[in-house]
């Protein structure tokens, strides 16, 4: 723990809280199984790890059942609307550099209704980690195929199949120019922390994938990457400097997260057998609030601070007596 | 459009004042009380800008004014056409003015598309100037002219002056280096010269203008000044033109003090700005570009040193969200644009009722329904603004009633968001947003003291040391606002209904029937001041109740009913919700009351379902404002039956 940490966030080094102190005191309402509870657990868990005080963390969310995530932590926080939450998000970053801003969204959320503020948050490369709780489904209403539901899904709005190609989150996000992209798993607490770590620590709009069991509307979509029986070879986890292939006969690839190209991030992006988990991405570049931050401070230095009364008179003005 | 001196309603009238001397190498000079002259042109003429010329010269010279831009939404609609006309007009007087003017007296016409499109609008007598050298067979064969309407007698009952003005300005730049195709597109300053002359306007205003402007392009610059001297000097010396006209200023007019010349659009932007540090907090605007509205984005953005942040957001929706999150965390959230990103905004400006966190909404109406007529204006949102979002909402709505005014009238909606934690409307439009008029600089003692208290220690009333969101000013009603970074206060709101005092998610009915009625009490209870009335006898039966814009046209009806010997008082609201205390009361006073808008009687509904009262409607949806002659003859009319 330094004193700043990597984000630029103003950390606290003698902070000594647990997940404890990040727990609300609100009833947590998922479905029993969800695999949002481990999701929050691991979030609890990891918060103490940033070494921010909790009054500098904010929490902002969307519509849907993972967008109720905030109302059960301690920390600041708003239950939006849906879809907007980068939006709303993108204005609190760049008018409060000193916070800590998190968004919690789904997969209908993000790519739906909220795809036009996602892709538009990650281009201006707002200082926010975006944690995109992605179970394949719509939740909260009750079992509606999703933009990342697989073709021919059979739902209650889809009866024969649905029709639709699916977006695949991290080629959209590597596409609207993110610069730190990851994807992880609900059940995996180990994995999912030290994502969040690479999250919290880049510098500029992070988005992390997490794939999230709805037990209830799309029980087991993810089974194969967690059975210990299948996931070894179902998953490709990938690790900044390890080697990895695009297929068992391709060549080995050095996995670089830093490699400003992102031609490869965005092969792994669309593979799928095996499936990457862990951080494909994660370029730094300068942050949209603190640019704008800085011209507002370039602004007086270059021109003083503002003068209302001269302002107000202009150039052109005349007197009556 | 300034302080209360009686308007005669005469027309333009030059025997109204026949003193005249010779002067100017002998010519005629002739005094008027006051002038309405319109500058028409193609919309690539530039016609806006030597209106906008025109009118710094003109404020400059001390008389009272009121402008009138109007223009296609097209950038640059076909050469020569009809609808590619541009046209700005400007009243200006010797003594206090309340509209733009119903008809010219002067028109400028750069080529035959603006002669036809402005003639109808010209009076009897009117003078015209015309570009000849746009008065070509193919341009007259554009706008459907057979036969030439400078030499068939079209123009026979006005007073004509041909000019060859493109080739005098070219004439006039042959010793500079431009091209002949640049040279020409000077002939608007020449026709600006030409005009400055006849009416004895101030000159070197423009001439560091025009360096300031091209000053990345002196030879443009200069060849700007020349062609603008030489309109000068053609006035001058021509015999085409024996007189000119002296307006006095209307030192009468104007209360002491300092003036400039100021746009509905300035004067909001610069209201925010003035809220901003009047409140002590960072001003942050979201907005998506639109027409009438985007002026106020771009002059705020030049603003960084007080601290302005500008966020162009991909839509109105992400605009206002930014705005709301801005507001979260303690500034002073805004969002401008027109009605069709009001449409997109509702969902979030219910957000903001849920929340109750303050944030400006700026609506400058124009023509809808949809894209309707961009360019043009209109009050029509008044209902959107009033009702236009899911469930019990209320917003408070305040709207300007000059350009000016939008200055003041954007401090009155920071004062209530801030102090009663609401998002707040305010409803200009096309007209106020573009038109202009002098106005006086305020003193920074004059401004309202807007400063904010966040909460900074737990209240909750169970002693437990947490900190209840929604616990109550029992006065206002308005809620703490608790800025992440506060510890010791962190919580968490949202759009879900939330028991009142804790703020946590409630579904209970009975809190629910209680939230829904605390937010409109809220907003009920927000202090308004009360509507005055301006009934000079006391004894009026007919009142005027008019909202926004109008306010000028229908005072210079009203004007001119008096006049004519008729009773009428005047009332205008600044306040639409709530409504002033003393509404009804008004109301009741009179035995008729006649509501003009610009709209289908969107405000004479409101009244009616909340007073029971027959107020009359008179709507006029055409895109352009009211003319005074047409409000008095409403008037009169109402008078009389
Ligand atoms: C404007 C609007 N449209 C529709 C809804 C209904 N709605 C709520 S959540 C949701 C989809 C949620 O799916 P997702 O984002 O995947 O979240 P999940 O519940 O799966 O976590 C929809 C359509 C809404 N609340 N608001
Ligand atoms: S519906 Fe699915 S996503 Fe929503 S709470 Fe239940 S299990 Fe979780
Ligand atoms: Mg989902």
């Amino acid at each position: 723990m330094t004193d700043t940490a990597p984000n630029g966030i103003k950390a606290n080094g003698a902070l000594k809280l647990t997940a404890k102190d990040f727990k609300s005191d609100q009833e947590v309402r998922w479905c029993p199984g969800c695999g949002d509870y481990a999701i929050l657990a691991a979030v609890q868990g990891f918060l103490p790890e940033l070494g921010i005080p909790r009054e500098k963390i904010v929490f902002i969310s969307g519509i849907g059942c993972s967008s109720r995530f905030p109302y059960y932590l301690s920390t600041y926080g708003m239950h939006s609307i849906h879809g907007r939450a980068p939006a709303i998000a993108t204005g609190l970053a760049s008018s409060r550099p000193d916070l800590s801003v998190w968004v919690i969204t789904g997969d209908g959320d993000a790519l739906s209704i909220g795809g036009n503020h996602l892709i538009h948050a990650l281009r201006r490369n707002v200082n926010l980690k975006i944690l995109l709780f992605n179970n394949r489904i719509y939740g909260l209403t009750k079992g509606q195929y999703s933009p990342t539901s697989e073709p021919g899904k059979i739902t209650k709005s889809t009866p024969m199949g649905s029709l639709d190609e699916p977006f695949r989150p991290l080629s959209l996000a590597l596409g609207a120019e993110a610069g730190f992209v990851a994807r992880t798993i609900d059940s995996d607490r180990q994995h999912l922390t030290s994502v969040l770590r690479a999250a919290a620590q880049h510098q500029g709009a992070a988005l992390v994938e997490i794939y999230q069991n709805c037990n209830i509307f799309n029980d087991g979509a993810f089974e194969v990457l967690k059975d210990p029986a299948t996931r070894d070879a179902a998953l490709l986890r990938l690790e900044h400097g390890k080697p990895y292939r695009l297929a068992p006969d391709g060549e080995e690839i050095v996995h670089d997260v830093t490699d400003p190209d992102p031609t490869r991030a965005f092969a792994l992006s669309r593979l799928t057998e095996p499936t990457p988990i862990g951080v494909l991405r994660a370029v730094p570049r300068p942050a949209y609030d603190r640019q704008l931050n800085a011209q507002l401070e370039q602004a007086v230095a270059e021109r003083g601070e503002g003068d209302l009364s001269a302002l107000l008179s202009g150039s052109d003005t005349w007197m009556v007596r | 459009m300034t302080s209360r001196v009686e308007e005669t309603g005469s027309t333009f009238d030059e025997s109204h004042d026949p003193e005249s001397e010779p002067a100017n190498g002998g010519k005629r000079v002739r005094r008027l009380d006051r002038v309405v002259i319109r500058f028409a042109g193609d919309s690539g003429d530039g016609m806006q800008l030597t209106g906008d010329r025109f009118t710094s010269e003109t404020a400059g010279f001390g008389n009272d004014l009121s402008t009138l831009p109007n223009f296609p939404a097209e950038i640059r609609a076909p050469a020569g056409t009809l609808p590619g006309v541009s046209s700005f007009q400007l009243h200006f007087a010797d003594h206090d003015i309340l509209t733009p003017g119903d008809a010219p007296d002067v028109l400028v016409a750069m080529n035959p598309a603006a002669l036809k499109a402005n003639l109808s609008d010209l009076p009897r007598g009117a003078e015209i100037i015309v570009n000849t050298d746009e008065f070509t067979k193919r341009a007259l064969a554009k706008v459907g002219w057979q036969a030439d309407p400078l030499d068939d007698g079209t123009l026979q009952e006005y007073r004509v002056h041909p000019v060859a003005l493109t080739t005098l300005t070219v004439e006039a730049l042959k010793e500079t280096s431009l091209a002949r195709k640049d040279a020409e597109r000077a002939k608007n300053m020449f026709a600006l010269g030409l005009l400055s002359w006849m009416y004895h306007r101030p000159t070197e205003g423009t001439e560091t203008f025009l360096r300031t402007k091209f000053a990345k392009k002196p030879e443009i610059a200069e060849a700007n000044v020349l062609a603008f001297r030489a309109g000068w000097n053609y006035g001058e010396t021509t015999e085409s033109f024996a007189v000119s006209y002296e307006v006095a200023p209307a030192s009468r007019a104007f209360a002491p003090g300092r003036y400039r010349n100021i746009s509905g659009n300035l004067a909001l932007a610069y209201g925010l700005i003035a809220a901003s540090k009047q409140s002590g907090l960072p001003l942050f605007l979201g907005s998506y570009p639109i027409t009438p509205a985007s002026d106020i984005l771009h002059e705020l953005s030049k603003h960084k040193n007080f601290g302005v942040r500008t966020f162009q957001a991909e839509d109105e929706i992400a605009g206002i969200g930014a705005a709301l999150g801005a507001a979260f965390g303690g500034a002073l959230g805004v969002t401008t644009t027109s009605g069709p990103g009001i449409a997109l905004k509702s969902e979030t400006i219910g957000l903001a009722v849920s929340l109750e966190l303050p944030l400006l909404v700026v609506d400058i109406q124009r023509g809808g329904p949809s894209t309707g007529l961009p360019t043009k204006t209109e009050q029509a949102d008044l209902l959107q603004a009033m009702f236009g979002r899911n469930g019990e909402a209320p917003v408070p709505i305040v709207a300007p009633a000059s350009p000016g005014e939008c200055f003041t009238m954007a401090l009155e909606a920071a004062r209530i968001a801030l102090a009663y934690r609401t998002p707040v409307f305010l409803l200009s439009d096309g007209y106020l947003a573009n038109g202009s008029e002098p106005w006086r600089v305020p003193e920074l003692s004059e401004l309202p003291d807007l400063s904010v208290e966040f909460a900074t220690e737990p209240n909750a009333p169970d002693g437990s040391g947490g900190f209840w969101p929604y616990l109550r000013d029992p006065e206002t009603l308005a809620r703490p606002w608790a800025v992440p970074g506060t510890p010791g206060l962190e919580h968490r709101i949202g759009g879900i209904e939330k028991q009142d005092g804790t703020g946590n998610i409630s579904y209970d009915p009975a809190n629910h029937d209680h939230m829904v009625r605390t937010r409109q009490a809220k907003v009920d209870g927000v202090s308004v001041p009360d509507l005055a009335v301006d009934d000079p006898g006391g004894d009026a039966r007919l009142l005027v109740l008019g909202w926004g814009s109008t306010f000028g046209p229908i005072a210079a009806g009203v004007r001119r009913a008096r006049a004519a010997g008729g009773k009428v008082a005047q009332a205008h609201l600044r306040y639409l919700n709530p409504f002033p205390a003393n509404l009804g009361e008004v109301l009741a006073r009179y035995d008729k009351v006649l509501v003009p808008e610009m709209n289908l009687g969107q405000l004479a509904m409101l009244l009616r379902a909340r007073y029971l009262v027959d107020a009359r409607s008179f709507t006029q949806v055409s895109g352009m404002p009211f003319k005074a002659a047409q409000l008095a003859a409403v008037i009169s009319e109402a008078l009389d039956d």
